[in-house]
């Protein structure tokens, strides 16, 4: 494997992996962070393309124009009709609250 | 040939004309299904039989019931003198990246497993209203996330109908495998980076990406926000047209949904094409992809069968009175799959953070001390590989640090692919195409287990797909014959913004002119053996 393949260390993976909320066993670890490095060898060739300083990002690809564009909606609230169907998907309800573990907090001095 | 074989429109017809009944057509298809599809995909893994790996295996939710109901209702709406509507009877399938009301909505993850949507995505419901008969929910690559569909939580995935040893491509594999197989004439699926088109080339049957914002977005299980578009696939252009003039239009959900009336697509089959400019581009006959060895990236032709085909295509078109313009220049198209790898990944991981086994989804059954572990360990145990490394790689590249080198560069990479379309379609420009002939694929339908695993080599599946989608431009996929493996070849037309109609008009008039054509009388391997 070429140097490049090498470029996000094992250190910073793992600080990903935190940031991210995911846990990893050994083996798909060891995977995702040869992929991981694999696809960012491949991305580098962006930094041989000549783009001059005034091209804009790109968000989108089709404009929007006063002719295409949908009209602003007005800032107005409709009731769910249903909202027992979306707390049912809920792994944990009790009384229409869905119930979490323990909260981590500081407390600020 | 079955009811289930019928197209779409023909379906319709005698329906309507009180040839056949929608629940004699619904009993066709499951038939068929029953006959060719084997088990569905399940999170529940077990070792793969022999029958299996003969199976088609596209659906993982079956809605046998429900699709009886809305049949029996087409009919009653027809025996009692009412308009059931453009689509009244028509079996369709959806691809399971689309909510719909009271079925499991998995998008092929375990983390959305045991998901019953509350609402129906806008597409779908328009479907709906207009009469189609919903058979079920089909196979995908999970969070769509592949090209091959393999990467499903719900095994076995779906194999091509054609050589069920291969893919059906993806990550609409499901949805392409299911129309190719005659278990529905229709099926709605998504193009984030050609997830209809490349499935589509692979099933030997037609899948169109519309214009980003012809069709709202409402519903869909989002990957990549600014790249996703929900569309058509059937077996024919005037099958592709019917659902596209159903599905498409403003959606007051859908804020970035295009406020344009909706043509009568198959009006406008019948036009003629003569004077129309196609071109060719030297930058879609070449195949580009990195070696990870050397980092250097790799350049040779497209095969020459695919070649050839879209050449014929090219050819018949010139016949039919169209100018065929060579040597287009499309030179940021090999930076399509570098750039997707970024945008598409800071898009996934944003759009991911929401699974956190709180709200709905898979949440662990271990116990848990704190929310934070809870988020981790639902996660982990949620999602598959290809989710996880979208959300790393999105993370790493719009990190402060990197964000100007990786994101904004991608961005503005995407401007250059933009423009690369502008010119050609420039009404004023040089080149004046009202379209653009390409191959839509570098290969034809790969063995199972053959690129699966990587990442990379299996995201270049789409570079002749993937630069539509950062323009944000329409394309279509169609059978343009058979490889010497007996495989299908598709072929592929990209149009300016909003033609969607001049792109299904021109694969309306490839398919009569290539009707008597040999390669049209082979039939999928599995309806062989059937």
């Amino acid at each position: 494997m070429s140097k490049s393949n090498q470029e996000i260390s094992r250190e910073t993976f793992d600080h990903l992996v935190e940031l991210a909320a995911l846990e990893l066993g050994q083996e798909e670890s060891e995977y995702l962070h040869t992929q991981l490095n694999n696809q960012l060898s491949a991305v580098h060739v962006l930094e041989t393309i000549d783009i001059a300083d005034d091209v804009p990002p790109a968000s989108h690809g089709v404009p929007y124009t006063a002719q295409n564009s949908p009209e602003l909606r007005k800032d107005e609230w409709d009731a769910c009709p249903n909202s027992d169907a979306i707390l049912e998907q809920a792994p944990v309800v009790d009384d229409g609250y869905i119930i979490v573990p323990d909260i981590p907090h500081t407390t600020l001095e | 040939m079955q009811l289930c074989d019928l197209s779409a429109v023909e379906i319709r017809d005698k329906i309507l004309s009180k040839k056949t009944s929608a629940v004699e057509v619904l009993e066709s298809c499951l038939e068929r299904i029953n006959q060719v599809d084997g088990c569905p995909g399940s999170i529940d893994s077990r070792p793969e039989t022999k029958e299996d790996a003969e199976k088609v295996h596209a659906f993982i939710t079956l809605t046998e019931d429900s699709a009886r109901e809305q049949a029996q209702s087409v009919d009653k709406m027809i025996a009692d003198g009412d308009d059931p509507g453009p689509l009244a009877g028509i079996p369709a399938t959806i691809k399971d990246v689309f909510c719909v009301k009271g079925t499991p909505s998995t998008i092929g993850s375990r983390i959305l497993a045991n998901f019953i949507s509350p609402y129906t995505a806008t597409p779908v419901e328009r479907m709906r209203l207009a009469g189609a008969v919903l058979l079920g929910k089909v196979n995908l690559d999970e969070f769509t996330y592949g090209s091959s569909t393999e990467s499903s939580a719900f095994q076995p995935s779906t194999r091509n109908p054609w050589d069920t040893s291969r893919v059906p491509g993806g990550s609409s594999g499901g949805s392409t495998a299911s129309v190719a197989a005659g278990e529905a004439p229709l099926s709605l699926g998504t193009d984030t980076a050609g997830s209809i088109r490349q499935p589509a080339a692979f099933c030997g049957v037609v899948g169109l990406k519309p214009t980003y914002g012809r069709v709202s977005r409402y519903g869909l299980i989002a990957f990549g926000s600014s790249l996703d578009c929900p569309g058509p696939m059937a077996r024919n252009a005037k099958d592709t047209a019917l659902l596209l003039r159903t599905i498409a239009g403003p959606d007051k959900r859908d804020a970035t949904g295009a406020n344009l009336p909706v043509p009568d697509y198959l009006a406008l089959l019948e036009k003629e094409i003569k004077g129309k400019r196609i071109g060719l581009s030297p930058d879609y006959f070449q195949i580009t992809f990195p070696n990870l060895e050397t980092s250097e990236y790799i350049q040779q032709p497209v095969p020459a069968e695919i070649m050839d085909a879209t050449m014929k295509a090219a050819e018949i078109y010139r016949q039919l009175g169209a100018e065929i313009i060579e040597d287009v220049p499309m030179p940021n198209t090999r930076y399509g799959i570098p750039v997707y790898f970024v945008i598409s990944r800071v898009e996934a991981a944003s759009n991911l953070h929401r699974f956190d086994g709180v709200k709905y989804g898979h949440r662990t059954e271990n116990e848990i001390s704190d929310l934070r572990s809870l988020y981790r360990r639902s996660r982990g145990e949620g999602f598959g590989l290809q989710p996880k490394l979208r959300i790393l790689m999105g993370m790493y590249v719009s990190a402060a640090q990197y964000s100007e080198q990786y994101y904004r560069r991608a961005l503005q990479a995407r401007t250059l692919i933009r423009r690369d379309f502008e010119q050609a379609f420039d009404p004023n420009g040089k080149y004046k195409l009202d379209a653009l002939l390409t191959p839509t694929t570098p290969t034809t339908a790969f063995p199972m287990k053959d690129v699966y695993g990587d990442s990379v080599i299996m995201q270049y599946a789409d570079q002749l797909t993937v630069p539509a989608n950062h323009a944000g431009v329409p394309g279509i996929s169609f059978p343009g014959g058979l490889d010497s493996n007996g495989l299908p070849i598709g072929v592929q037309l990209l149009g300016p913004d909003f033609s969607e109609g001049l792109l299904l008009q021109l694969t309306h008039a490839y398919e009569k002119a290539t009707e008597d054509a040999n390669w049209r009388l082979e039939r999928p391997a599995v309806l062989r053996e059937a």
